[in-house]
């Protein structure tokens, strides 16, 4: 399984997003590196399909895509299950992810 | 039009004369019979300020009766970052029913001179227009049901009841301003 943790350094949450995603591959039994990017221009960001940060990509896909998405080093906004709209994607969802991607690996 | 002014708390409010998404231009000096003003700098793509824009709405019903306006100002880049133009804060006031203003400050002279850094950051005014609060909405962009500090609510009730604010200042928490 292939993580990849990008992000912005202006971007107030993504130390709490790159824990919560370290803590539930070790939850979930994942022995893998995290490929940590720092994405700080524009161009950065178009190269990468940045749509903000912070990002979560697991084997090339991003946890939570937007469709139609702006690429810009900013911070991007996560609709939680409750609705509620936070700068970070919730446990559930990065575990939900690394779930999809075991079953189909 | 200013030099950079990064107020303080005691310092005077700075004028302005923004347009508003009520298709209408409206300036600080047009509420200075007010309680109080709190000029909230904010925009449509930050996840903090959409996090905090419900309880902001909220703030605004629950203290107009006091004499309250608040003012969230717009003056992130758009061109780099088009969902922060003016008509997607037109359509975001409409969707989010926002009860206060919403203005956009295209040069960002407002925003430089107020010395604003993060979106939301407010900087709340008294009647006599003396800065008195300066920072977050409350201690919890992530979770209104788990907010223990309610600092601009606070800072207004000290305002309005004439006492000294126990927290004058707090760290704004949100996405940095996006300047040209």
């Amino acid at each position: 399984m292939k993580v990849r943790f990008l992000y912005s350094e202006d971007c107030p949450s993504h130390e709490e997003a790159l824990k919560r995603l370290r803590s539930m591959l070790q939850q979930e039994g994942v022995e893998t590196d995290v490929e940590i990017v720092r994405v700080d221009t524009f161009e950065q960001a178009e190269a990468e399909h940045f749509p903000g940060s912070p990002t979560i990509m697991i084997d090339g896909n991003d946890i939570c895509p937007i469709p139609n998405a702006h690429y810009a080093p900013a911070c991007r906004a996560y609709v939680l299950e409750d609705g509620r709209v936070s700068p970070l994607p919730s446990v559930s969802m990065i575990r939900e992810a690394i779930r999809a991607a075991r079953s189909e690996s | 039009m200013w030099e950079l002014a990064n107020l303080k708390v005691g310092d005077k409010a700075l004028p302005f004369n923004l347009p508003g998404v009520d298709g209408a231009n409206h300036s600080m000096e047009e509420y200075s019979g007010n309680a109080a003003v709190a000029v909230i700098f904010s925009c449509n793509h930050c996840p903090y300020v959409r996090a905090w824009e419900d309880r902001m709405v909220q703030i605004q019903s629950d203290y107009a009766p006091k004499g309250v306006q608040l003012v969230a100002i717009n003056g992130n880049d758009a061109t780099k970052y088009p969902e922060d133009n003016f008509e997607t804060m037109k359509s975001r006031a409409r969707e989010k029913h926002f009860n206060f203003l919403y203005l956009r400050d295209e040069s960002q002279e407002v925003t430089k001179a107020y010395g604003a850094e993060r979106t939301p950051e407010v900087f709340l005014f008294d009647k006599t227009g003396n800065l008195r609060y300066h920072g977050a909405i409350d201690d919890n962009y992530d979770d209104p049901a788990a907010v223990k500090v309610k600092y601009l609510r606070d800072a207004l009730d000290a305002v309005l009841s004439g006492s000294k604010l126990s927290t004058p200042e707090t760290n704004p928490v949100g996405c940095t301003i996006k300047w040209k």
